[in-house]
Order: C-alpha cells, then sequence, then structure tokens
C-alpha cells in the first residue's frame, strides 16, 4: 500500500497522477484501464477542490492498493471537507441537443462508467471515496 | 498540454498534444476565446491527444455552440480513450467526429 497526503487543489492533480500511475505502470496496468484511471482522478479531485472544501482549503490522502487475482486497484480518496457525497448526483441526461446540454453531473457518471466499483461513505468526519478497476 | 494552431483565412487548425483536463482546459478555453472570432471552419486534431475528462468536455462544448452560429467545427485523429469518453457522455451526437 502506498499512499500521498497532499493539499486539495486542482494545481496538485498532475502530482497525484504521477503518483498513481508509477505504481499502476510497476504492475503492468494496461495503458487504457490506466487513462481511465487518470480521467477519474482529475474528476474525483476536482469535485473535493471545488465542493468538499468550497469554502476553505484542506488535504486529501490518496492512498493506492493493488490485488491479485483479479488483478485490480483499489484507490482511495480521503479529506476532511463538508460531507459530500458525488454519488447522490442524479445521472445526466445524455441524450440532450447541444444547446440543451450543461455540463453538471457528466464527470462522476463518467468515473462510474468506466470504475468497475465506485463506493462512497461519510465515517468520522472524513469523505471516503473508493475506485476499483480490473487491470 | 501543448496547443499548436494553423491559421488560414477563416480556418483554423488546433492540434492538442498531451491531457485535456482540469488543470490544461483553462489554456485551451483562453486560446479558443482569443481566437475564434471570424472562423468559420474549425478544425481540432486530436491525434497527439492521450484524454479528456468533463473539465475539456466542457470547452468543446462551448466552442461547438458558438461553431453552429458561425460555421463548422470537427474534430480528427480521436484516439480510443476519448471516443469512449465521447460515446459516454453523449458526445458523438453532440460534435462532428471524422
Amino acid at each position: 500500500m502506498n499512499e500521498l497526503t497532499i493539499d486539495a487543489t486542482v494545481e496538485n492533480i498532475p502530482t497525484v497522477t504521477d503518483f498513481v500511475d508509477e505504481q499502476l505502470e510497476a504492475h503492468g496496468c494496461p495503458m487504457k484501464a490506466q487513462m481511465q484511471i487518470d480521467i477519474a482522478i482529475d474528476e474525483l479531485l476536482s469535485n473535493i477542490a471545488y465542493y468538499a472544501y468550497s469554502s476553505g482549503s484542506g488535504t486529501v490522502t490518496i492512498r493506492v492498493e493493488i490485488a491479485e487475482e483479479p488483478l485490480s486497484v483499489l484507490i482511495t480518496f480521503i479529506d476532511n471537507g463538508v460531507p459530500y457525497d458525488p454519488l447522490k448526483k442524479e445521472d445526466p441526461d445524455t441524450t440532450l441537443s447541444v444547446d440543451q446540454r450543461d455540463i453538471g453531473g457528466l464527470g462522476i457518471y463518467m468515473v462510474k462508467k468506466s470504475m468497475d466499483g465506485v463506493e462512497y461513505e461519510y465515517k468520522d468526519g472524513q469523505n471516503v471515496l473508493k475506485i476499483t478497476k480490473k487491470f | 498540454m501543448t496547443i499548436s494552431k494553423k491559421q488560414n483565412g477563416t480556418e483554423l487548425e488546433i492540434a492538442l498534444e498531451g491531457r485535456l483536463d482540469t488543470t490544461t482546459a483553462p489554456q485551451l478555453e483562453g486560446e479558443l476565446k482569443h481566437s475564434i472570432d471570424g472562423v468559420t471552419d474549425l478544425i481540432m486534431d486530436f491525434s497527439a491527444l492521450e484524454y479528456i475528462s468533463s473539465a475539456g468536455l466542457r470547452v468543446l462544448l462551448a466552442a461547438q455552440k458558438v461553431m453552429n452560429k458561425q460555421g463548422n467545427m470537427v474534430i480528427r485523429g480521436v484516439n480510443e480513450t476519448v471516443m469512449e469518453v465521447f460515446e459516454i457522455t453523449g458526445f458523438v451526437d453532440i460534435l462532428t467526429i471524422e
């Protein structure tokens, strides 16, 4: 298990992405799964920065655990911001025309569709979000 | 992300290299704001684009809305990861992908 604690800002997204990618590469994660995970990191960290810490700042801890059989990764995002469950957001209507479209909810929807599992809980004053992806 | 552009009259080609995400989307947004005026044909070359997140989709949607009023916008060289994002989000029906 590897862990990184860092200020939850959008500027730090590349640092977190590099930290996770390094471990994915070390375990032979296919490029396609890696990019889907990178997109998920972008969506989830920007949510934490914008919503969980909308009226302040704080840190986020990213924990990466690789499991065998099936080979997969579990990534946990933990922050101390206000309770924010992105899974509560209603799925967007992806059939609307260009003029009716807005972007709200698309990010978390993409995460739900591309990961094998997404779980949220608010525990001990912390938002805990877990994503799993099989290689 | 690196943005390179080629202008030929009212045709503008923008090539993206790297990742179009929360940290880089403002770069593209700024570039478009600066150069989209008077453009009738906007070509986005994605051959060197690795992936796109919802922050990038937001910029593409805004660009498509502008171009619907003043001309055409096409996206070229889309890789498998980016295509999947367009499919999941229904953007395949909004954008013109060649």
